[in-house]
């Protein structure tokens, strides 16, 4: 029992200083975890981290169900996630709440004109990184044009060239999985020669 | 703001936060591209500017960004029943796939397939963001503010180039508009001033 309520607190101190995204989460899982309070290897937290970034959905979601799963079961996963979503929760329903009064205000309006451009290029800028991740198997900082992939590059232009061409049929999961799929079997098929 | 708790909103929110977080592989702001896809473009629920203040907000709240896009969406459409029918969805998916992953995960690991699908899934994730990014820079673009697609510009080459976290461009941009907002209001007042004294 003291193991659920340690677990929930970690979590919900996870959730409440991953402030930026899925990797400013990393740090702080494992300073709870391994550091803290002692429940897992470094080892094990590795893979944790390995499987997290390989599989879909938020590191920090998918960090709490699996040391809430290895830990103390299904309960534990969900009482470790539970703990990681009650600060976003609280936070963001509170900032909707003003942003929807007040959005209308004309000064609120000139600071949000100047946020939507950085948004826009935030956006952009984590497409890149995906697609040179893509191409060559590394981030932008350390590409090596040898490991340049000729599926994924002809994949990514079909991609598109669906999107830009049939915009309202191609919905994102139809072209992540297809592309999934299509993939998997131009390098099946490229092994067996 | 209009809000609608009827059972097909809700299932429709639910089904959408579900099937995008089931194949938001990499950051955040993947499933951002993904949900102005879905819910800007497809379902038409809300418009251009308000999903990119709702991305800059998530930004800069604490916790994962697909769950605090969800709470906001969710709000906006159904209020707080909407919010929790959001999360359930965004954190469904990866809590059964994790669950399922946690006990056969040396197997998962090593299996060739599986590496092969996910690293050439990123090709199509990639187009995706790409795709939407096209759509919302041609927006900048043609609101003809010099102001805007310099800042856009500025933004892109700071984060893509220089590694500037995401936190440090919105907050840099949240004090420029703050600024932008003051500034406003002092020349109105200005001119205020000199209306009287004439």
């Amino acid at each position: 029992m003291t193991l659920l309520i340690k677990l929930f607190f970690a979590f919900m101190q996870v959730g409440l200083f991953s402030v930026g995204g899925g990797y400013a989460a990393i740090p702080l899982i494992q300073e709870q975890i391994v550091n803290i309070h002692g429940l897992m290897q470094m080892e094990e937290f590795s893979d944790l981290i390995t499987i997290a970034e390989m599989t879909p959905g938020p590191i920090s979601i998918n960090s709490s169900t699996f040391v809430g799963t290895r830990l103390a079961g299904i309960g534990g996963a969900l009482l470790c996630t539970l703990g990681c979503i009650i600060p976003s929760f609280i936070i963001c329903l509170t900032l909707a709440y003003f942003y929807y009064k007040y959005r209308s205000f004309s000064g609120v309006q000139k600071v949000l004109a100047a946020l939507r451009p950085a948004v826009v290029a935030l956006i952009g800028s984590a497409g890149i990184s995906i697609l040179v991740l893509a191409l060559f198997n590394a981030n932008p900082d350390s590409v090596d044009l040898y490991a340049f992939k000729p599926v994924e590059f002809i994949l990514f232009f079909i991609c598109l060239f669906l999107l830009r061409k049939y915009k309202e049929k191609m919905s994102a999961v139809k072209i992540i999985f297809g592309s999934g799929i299509v993939g998997t079997m131009a390098y099946l098929t490229i092994n067996l020669f | 703001m209009r809000k609608n708790i009827n059972p097909k909103t809700l299932w429709i929110l639910f089904k959408s936060m579900f099937a995008l977080s089931s194949c938001t592989f990499g950051g955040g702001f993947v499933i951002v591209s993904l949900m102005n896809k879905k819910f800007v473009e497809e379902l038409k629920w809300l418009d251009e500017d308000e999903m990119l203040d709702i991305t800059a907000i998530t930004q800069s709240s604490p916790g994962p960004l697909p769950v605090n896009a969800s709470v906001i969406i969710g709000y906006r459409m159904s209020g707080i029943i909407g919010s929790m029918v959001a999360v359930l969805g965004t954190i469904l998916p990866p809590m059964m796939i994790i669950s399922v992953i946690s006990v056969f995960y040396t197997q998962f690991r090593e299996n060739p397939y599986i590496s092969i699908a996910l690293q050439v899934m990123r090709a199509g994730v990639a187009a995706v963001i790409l795709d939407v990014t096209w759509d919302l820079a041609k927006n900048v673009w043609n609101s003809r503010s010099v102001f805007h697609i310099f800042l856009m510009a500025v933004a892109f080459i700071a984060t893509c180039f220089c590694g500037v976290g995401a936190m440090y461009i919105i907050l840099i941009c949240l004090a420029i508009g703050i600024a932008d907002a003051i500034y406003d209001v002092i020349v109105t007042k200005g001119a205020l001033t000199n209306d009287t004294s004439d």
